[in-house]
């Protein structure tokens, strides 16, 4: 960004202003003598952003949230975050007259009784659906093609951050209507923190203003809700996006790409169409799934009330992996001793799952450190020729997806009418053994996929065509790629494993060999990419 | 290709992402006799460039699409009207969501379809070449910043006196301090423990029917049957209701008593096989509402912990570790089931405290 150079900008921008006339001209002209608004302009007008994609992914969840923000404003002018008791007297019969929270009773009002309420309500709630489902997909772009590297790694955090943000954000708001459903949820919540040592009791007592579930909690979460977890949220989208402006978009290998341009569209006019027109688009998407599918339909799970519970009940997706957690542990994990309870049945997964997301937040940091590499990453790496870059990856998707599917033993084993037993068993090897297994796979499939790269730069593509040669024999015709798609296979950096050396004082560190260690697991196994001697020699093998 | 305005001035080196003779850090190879880079390929041409008709035909599309986006606009105002809530019509709240969400999905569908189609068959797409730099600041830059940081200390003395900087440091960490102590405030002034070890059950108190509250007959309970239930009285309560039922609510079941392999000191616990647990999961205090009559199983619904009613509710499968505590119960004169004393231990999820 080149906003220094904003002193001499806005005589010029007067001076053409002024030439050029027009109402336009002279609002521009009124605006910027007092903003001087043209640097902004000059700086970012013509910036550009590559084109692809999965680029889009993150985009999608930008605009979600601007979804989300506006039909949520909408919600705030009905919803009463109280749970003083009510008895519902809105339009839906068959709750007529039951008690109730009037924050549950304002959500079935907005649902019955207010026109378009129950769209926006379940705008509001698809779009949360997707803004999470977004941030998740466009951190796994991001990781498998190691755009975290030098120099976003802080960026990485942020965008970390905001995607438990926005987990947080969407708890929050799931507990709000104050449902059956919802109910639970806090309930097991209040359970969860129980089990922490020594100060669990306490954190929920001071977190329920009392005895679960009490009458502050509704209240407590709408705060957070609608004022402090937004507050930050948009805080940090502003921080990511300010980095992105920083950094320059990444760009895929592509003929004329180097690591010191960036080729796509400018935000004037191209990507500024692209990006708006994709806003309606995700809006569009969103308001239809609002219009045809119901989610969340409070109407039929009725007040919370600690004593009913219904079977198969789920929570949001996202929350998936954690009750998950909860549901595989093994029996029996609880202690007494030490002057408490040990609750490891609880603290395990919580512990276990904070470590995984521990490690996702600071993976760029590990990375860079075993590879050594200090040197800024603009070209995005194709997953396959980071092979065990890539593997990690799938690993840490299996352990999520089996943990995430676990949520959902008991629909599992309604539906395929087997036993809950056997689902738990097989959900809990696949937890530990299925990480495993996609890693070997994973890594297998990349070093396979970078060996047909190689085949295809040094001896062409399989073109279908089939020539009989004047001896009887029939050979498939391959046909050379041309450079610009060649250039697609060949530009990726190639590392080998670091060697241990003694340092100054002839000593060899723990630290260093571990690094060699996990450079050699990293390195060890890798496909050089095609270089020009190669290339030589093989069309010296043709000809 | 178009150069953009802030590109190419100040032109520092930064490393090459492939190999080039300047890679000496970190563990990458170098290759000498890499492929090169083969430069950006011609630009290919659209239709809409080539053939004006086609140039016209979109932007026909896309003022129509423009045009039908209003039209879906003005649809969901006049289905706001035209599709009010009728109290006596449940099927009117669908009619209203469909036809409001109609109109609002093509307003915005043919809106963004357009922006994106004029985008895309319009503008230019000739691909335009931005210069990167290093993030890092210039040599220049970064001195003057260091250079600004000295100045700033030597004019306030921040390194020199060491006094007013630690004393400094001290206030600040002092001051958010009392927040801390002012978040106390977020629970009442009573002891969590206390309140988790008691519920409403005391000595007589008679087993009733939830929701409704009607007091259970043992005889009422036929073999095999199970009650949800709630202390009698629970329902009357001015405050604290859903508290109490958090903690009181019970199953009652009846089994043979043949079935029942009961511990000699909870022999008198049950009546005539009928027995009365607290409904409120061990685990993370879900109820565990479904009962298996056959084989006398409880399930939880939330994280498929499972209690054997037959052996006091001792868990044999999922992550609950204790068995449901034990409602002792016995009848009354007029022969209603009622609690012999509280639970004898904290019902619900475990807790530091509990043990």
């Amino acid at each position: 960004m080149t906003t220094t150079e904003s002193s001499t900008a806005p005589s010029t921008a007067l001076a053409e202003t002024k030439k050029s006339g027009g109402l336009t001209a002279a609002a521009s002209n009124y605006i910027d003598e007092r903003t001087s608004i043209s640097a902004a302009v000059k700086g970012l007008g013509r910036k550009v952003f590559p084109d692809h994609w999965s680029f889009m992914l993150g985009e999608v969840a930008l605009y979600s949230f601007v979804v989300i923000l506006l039909s949520g404003s909408f919600l705030t002018f009905f919803f009463q975050a109280s749970m003083s008791e009510v008895h519902y007297d809105g339009s839906f019969v068959p709750l007529k007259g039951i008690e109730m929270s009037a924050a549950m009773a304002s959500t079935l009002d907005i649902s019955f009784d207010v026109r378009g309420g129950l769209l926006m309500r379940q705008v509001h709630h698809w779009a949360a659906l997707l803004f999470v489902a977004a941030i998740g997909l466009h951190m796994l772009r991001v990781y498998f093609t190691g755009a975290f590297r030098k120099p976003r790694e802080l960026n990485w955090v942020i965008g970390f951050i905001l995607f438990i943000l926005a987990m947080a954000e969407g708890f929050t708001g799931y507990s709000l209507p104050d449902d059956l459903l919802s109910g639970n949820g806090l309930r097991i919540i209040d359970g969860m923190v129980k089990g922490i040592p020594l100060v669990g009791t306490w954190i929920t007592f001071l977190l329920f203003g009392g005895e679960f579930p009490g009458t502050d909690i509704v209240g407590r979460l709408y705060s957070l809700h609608i004022l402090l977890l937004p507050a930050i949220i948009v805080a940090l989208i502003a921080l990511h996006l300010v980095f992105v402006v920083v950094h320059k978009h990444t760009q895929y290998p592509g003929a004329g790409r180097t690591n010191q341009n960036v080729a796509g569209a400018p935000i004037l006019p191209l990507f500024a169409a692209k990006g708006g027109g994709f806003f309606f688009l995700v809006f569009g998407v969103i308001m239809l799934m609002g219009t045809f599918f119901t989610i969340n339909p409070i109407w039929n799970y009725g007040p919370y009330d600690p004593s009913p519970v219904s079977a198969g009940t789920q929570p949001d997706w996202y929350i998936g992996f954690a009750d998950g957690a909860l549901r595989l542990i093994p029996p029996g994990l609880e202690f007494v001793g030490l002057g408490g309870t040990w609750s490891f049945n609880i603290l395990i997964p919580l512990v276990g799952l904070g470590l995984f997301i521990l490690l996702v937040m600071i993976y760029p940091f590990i990375e860079a450190w075993i590879t050594g590499d200090k040197r800024e990453h603009h070209v995005l790496d194709r997953p396959r020729n980071a092979p065990t870059r890539t593997a990690i990856g799938a690993a840490g998707v299996t352990f999520y997806a089996a943990l995430w599917a676990a949520a959902g033993s008991d629909i599992i084993a309604t539906h395929f009418h087997v036993t809950m037993e056997g689902v738990i068993h097989t959900m809990q090897a696949l937890t530990i053994l299925g990480p495993f297994a996609a890693y070997f796979i994973a890594k297998r499939v990349c070093l396979a996929l970078q060996k047909k790269d190689r085949e295809i730069v040094l001896h062409g593509y399989e073109s279908g065509r089939i020539v009989r040669l004047p001896g009887g024999e029939y050979i498939e015709v391959h046909q050379p790629v041309n450079e610009y798609e060649r250039w697609k296979l060949v530009d990726y950096s190639e590392y080998k494993p670091l060697m241990i050396r003694p340092d100054a004082r002839g000593r060899i560190t723990t630290g260093q060999r571990m690094r060699a260690g996990l450079s050699r697991w990293f390195f060890e196994d890798r496909i050089s990419p095609v270089s020009t001697t190669e290339i030589e020699q093989s069309h010296g093998d043709h000809h | 290709m178009a150069k953009d305005d802030n590109g190419g001035k100040e032109l520092a080196a930064a490393d090459s992402s492939h190999g080039g003779p300047d890679v000496p850090i970190g563990t990458a190879v170098v290759t000498r006799d890499a492929i090169a880079n083969p430069g950006f390929p011609p630009h290919d041409l659209r239709i809409t460039d080539v053939d004006p008709k086609a140039n016209r035909r979109a932007e026909r599309t896309v003022y129509t699409l423009f045009y039908v986006s209003i039209v879906g606009s003005v649809f969901a105002i006049a289905a706001y009207m035209a599709f009010p809530i009728n109290p006596e019509d449940p099927g009117s709240v669908r009619l209203n969501n469909l036809f409001i969400g109609l109109g609002l999905s093509l307003a915005l569908l043919a809106l963004g379809i357009g922006i994106v189609h004029w985008g895309k068959a319009l503008m230019s797409n000739h691909e335009v070449i931005d210069e990167r730099h290093p993030v890092r600041g210039s040599d220049e830059t970064r001195a003057r910043a260091v250079e600004i940081f000295e100045i700033a200390n030597e004019e306030s003395g921040f390194g020199r006196r060491t006094l007013i900087r630690n004393s400094l440091f001290g206030a600040l960490i002092a001051f958010p301090l009392p927040a801390v102590v002012l978040f106390r405030g977020l629970g009442p002034d009573t002891d969590p423990v206390e309140l988790l070890s008691h519920t409403l059950w005391k000595k007589g108190t008679r087993l009733a029917m939830d929701p409704s509250g009607t007091p259970i007959k043992a005889v009422d309970v036929t073999l095999g049957s199970a009650f949800h239930v709630i202390p009698e009285g629970l329902q009357d309560l001015e405050h604290g209701k859903l508290e109490e039922k958090a903690k009181a609510a019970v199953l009652l079941m009846r089994l043979k008593p043949e079935d029942l392999n009961e511990l000699p000191e909870r022999k008198d616990w049950s009546y005539d096989g009928i027995v009365a647990y607290s409904k409120i999961c061990t685990h993370v205090g879900c109820p565990v509402a479904l009962y298996e009559q056959q084989t006398h199983h409880l399930l939880c619904p939330c994280h498929q912990s499972q209690f054997d009613v037959a052996n006091h509710c001792e868990v044999i499968f999922g992550p609950a570790k204790r068995p449901l505590p034990q409602l002792p119960i016995a009848v009354d004169s007029e022969g209603y089931l009622i609690a012999q004393s509280d639970f004898t231990e904290p019902v619900g999820p475990s807790f530091w405290e509990r043990s």
